[in-house]
């Protein structure tokens, strides 16, 4: 199945607009499409008709243009007929936006619409879904445009059962500036599956990090799924929910009841290097670091602080999530010391977390950062900056991004996220060093880098 | 993998729902795996003869498909060292439910109590799980679990992952324990329970006595899908 239709479509038609109802789901998103995306988009509805000032199609088969990518939004009792006549016209693919299948006990019209993809090699998503968003493309969302928060363009693909905590993570997504390539809401997922979209996004160019939201595999899919990721030189971060053993049925062996069905599920992610992410804070967080760093690190942690206080809470964190905090040498210290500036020298103190102290300037931060990032057990440095601080300039982000590229080791950093400190926040993300607004999040960016990788 | 003898001690043991445990060691027994010598005794004098032949003390247990977890009806007595005794355990055995014999066999002392086990994912299909074993497993819970089949890698980790890790491997003055033959029997376990995809529910084997010469499976409990 050639899934290329459904994310660089060139044409897109609407099918079940309504000439009454502006509000119609269908018509925000002819509406959105027509006005604000490059693809060539028709409007599609028996009664035909005018909408926008464009003429609407009698059917699919009224349109001469090959239609790359078919969005369905008519009753569930008619959507069968409609993708056998998309089949037959020759469109590519289609989105099942409609409600009304597996997901209210009606197995018998999705089975149908199965069946019939099936057969013609036909890809579609859905049923029972928000469909696909890709940014400055394509948009297939019931979702008015104004409404919608919607993420800068990047490298993270995110695919999620539920269409509500798409939108919710892309507004999250936005919040911290993590890019996004593609965004696909599953539904019931009657043809095309997380296994489907793995294999595709791991060849996708625009794709560098894969993560779903995911409440549960079909038999067996779960097996198939983890082999793929293993084999998948991107990163793979998985959200699960439905984690309460609420609802499961007694059982009467040991094994079975300690091996539940989370619990085997978070175990074979682990297994196969998938990163699973606990919560949205996790989620958000591990995205954002594997979009800036796809290589699997150790465990070494260097800290470089302007307070004490910020180095004790990250260590902490750091244990928590099993990171390590290599101390650094002595004759490490004495270069670090030798290099920094003098009102600095007597008061820093100097093993990991190196804390320079509410005095320490950006030329401290660059030189500790560089001689740490030097070091062969440290993988990955953590930045804790405190903006407030009189030696900090917003110049630091881009100097501390610089020698992360540089030396080619991972940085990491925390600024408090308020506007004012906009300039030096950007100074790291624009430069590609991922910026977390707590300090567990940061820690939990440099777990992510350390998760990444069969266990 | 599977031979005709196991097809048939499964397909024998549907109408329970699960393996009786004689079933269940001659299964594992005849998959190559390290049970302790046993016989299933329906009278005093094969008891009595078996034990003469191993030598006492031995381990008594209930058999009776009623019975699923033999502790819960006080249907096991360890440290047998007398025919008394051992007549003794015989004949409040027979007053337990569904009563189909006495299950007589060598003691296995020393070393480790550990549960190998294994369950039919919904999702990921076999899984095996390794954990600290005995009465208090589900106390415990210090387990590791993975995808079978396992190879070398899996295996060791599923050792080093457990909390307890330290007491297999010599904590104060005690053997470690063959930590080879541990992983050997993993791995083995995991490729038997690809084979029994299908057939099995889940499996228990708890405990599987490890020693530092020897992981011997003392106890096994087969369910069967339903």
């Amino acid at each position: 199945m050639n899934l290329d239709p459904l994310f660089e479509p060139a044409t897109v038609a609407v099918i079940g607009v309504s000439s009454t109802n502006d509000r119609h789901p269908a018509n925000v998103i002819f509406s959105k499409n027509h006005h604000r995306y490059p693809v060539k988009v028709f409007a599609v509805n028996p009664k035909g008709g005018v909408l926008a000032g464009e003429k609407v199609f009698t059917s699919i088969t009224a349109i001469e243009d090959t239609v790359d990518l078919a969005v369905i939004v008519a009753r569930a009792e008619l959507v069968g007929d409609i993708l056998d006549e998309c089949i037959d016209a020759g469109v590519r693919s289609a989105a099942v936006i409609s409600g009304g299948f597996a997901e209210v006990g009606r197995n018998d019209l999705q089975e149908r619409l199965a069946m019939r993809a099936q057969q013609a090699g036909f890809p579609f998503i859905g049923p029972n879904c928000l469909g696909i968003y890709v940014p400055n493309l394509v948009d297939t969302f019931f979702l008015p445009i104004e409404r919608m928060v919607k993420p800068d363009p990047g490298n993270v693909a995110f695919i999620s059962q539920s269409g509500g905590i798409l939108v919710d993570q892309m507004i999250k997504f936005a919040d911290e500036r993590i890019g996004l390539s593609r965004a696909v809401s599953i539904g019931n997922k009657a043809i095309i599956k997380e296994l489907d979209l793995l294999k595709y996004f791991a060849r996708d160019p625009k794709t560098q990090v894969i993560a779903f939201y995911v409440e549960g595999f079909g038999k067996n899919e779960g097996r198939a799924f983890v082999l793929e990721a293993q084999k998948c030189p991107k990163p793979v971060v998985v959200m699960k929910s439905g984690k309460s053993p609420i609802g499961q049925k007694a059982v009467s062996s040991h094994t079975a009841s300690l091996a539940g069905d989370y619990e085997s599920f978070s175990a074979v992610l682990a297994q196969y290097g998938i990163v699973e992410a606990a919560n949205e804070l996790e989620l958000v967080s591990f995205c954002e670091s594997l979009s800036a760093y796809q290589k699997p690190i150790g465990g070494g942690i260097g800290i470089v602080t302007g307070s004490g206080g910020h180095g004790a809470m990250a260590v902490d964190a750091c244990w928590k999530n099993g990171l390590m905090i290599p101390s650094i040498p002595q004759d490490i210290q004495d270069r670090i010391k030798q290099n920094l500036s003098p009102s600095v020298q007597p008061i820093a103190s100097l093993n990991n977390p190196v804390d320079l102290t509410g005095s320490g300037l950006d030329e401290d931060f660059v030189t500790t950062a560089s001689i740490l990032s030097a070091m062969d057990d440290i993988d990955c440095v953590l930045v804790l900056l405190l903006p407030y601080l009189p030696g900090i300039t917003s110049d630091l982000g881009s100097k501390l991004s610089a020698i992360s590229r540089q030396l080619g080791k991972p940085f990491i950093a925390y600024v408090p996220h308020v506007e004012k400190y906009d300039m030096l926040i950007e100074g790291f993300e624009l430069n590609g060093t991922p910026v977390s607004p707590s300090i567990e999040g940061a820690v939990l960016m440099a777990t992510a880098l350390r998760r990444n990788k069969p266990c | 993998m599977l031979t005709n003898e196991m097809r048939d001690i499964i397909s024998g043991s549907v109408q329970w729902g699960w393996v009786l445990e004689p079933d269940a060691k001659r299964l594992f027994s005849l998959a190559g795996f390290d049970v302790p010598r046993y016989i299933l005794a329906r009278t005093h004098d094969e008891a009595a003869l078996f034990a003469a032949g191993i030598g006492y003390p031995v381990v008594a247990k209930v058999v009776s498909p009623k019975v699923i977890h033999k502790s819960e009806v006080k249907g096991v007595v360890v440290g047998i060292d007398s025919d008394e005794k051992l007549f003794g355990a015989f004949d409040r055995f027979s007053s337990i439910e569904g009563f189909s014999g006495m299950l007589v066999e060598e003691m296995v002392s020393g070393g480790v109590e550990l549960i190998v086990g294994a369950k039919m994912d919904e999702q990921f299909g076999p899984m095996v799980l390794l954990g600290i074993g005995g009465v208090g497993v589900e106390i415990y819970r210090d387990t590791s679990l993975k995808m079978a089949p396992l190879d070398e890698k899996d295996a060791a980790s599923m050792i080093t992952s457990l909390t307890a890790h330290k007491l297999l491997e010599g904590y104060r003055g005690s053997d470690p324990i063959a930590m080879d033959v541990l992983i050997q029997t993993l791995r083995e376990f995991s490729e038997l329970v690809m084979e029994l995809e299908g057939l099995i529910a889940s499996i228990d084997l708890n405990p599987v006595m490890c020693t530092a010469k020897r992981c011997v499976a003392a106890d096994a409990r087969i369910i069967l899908t339903a």
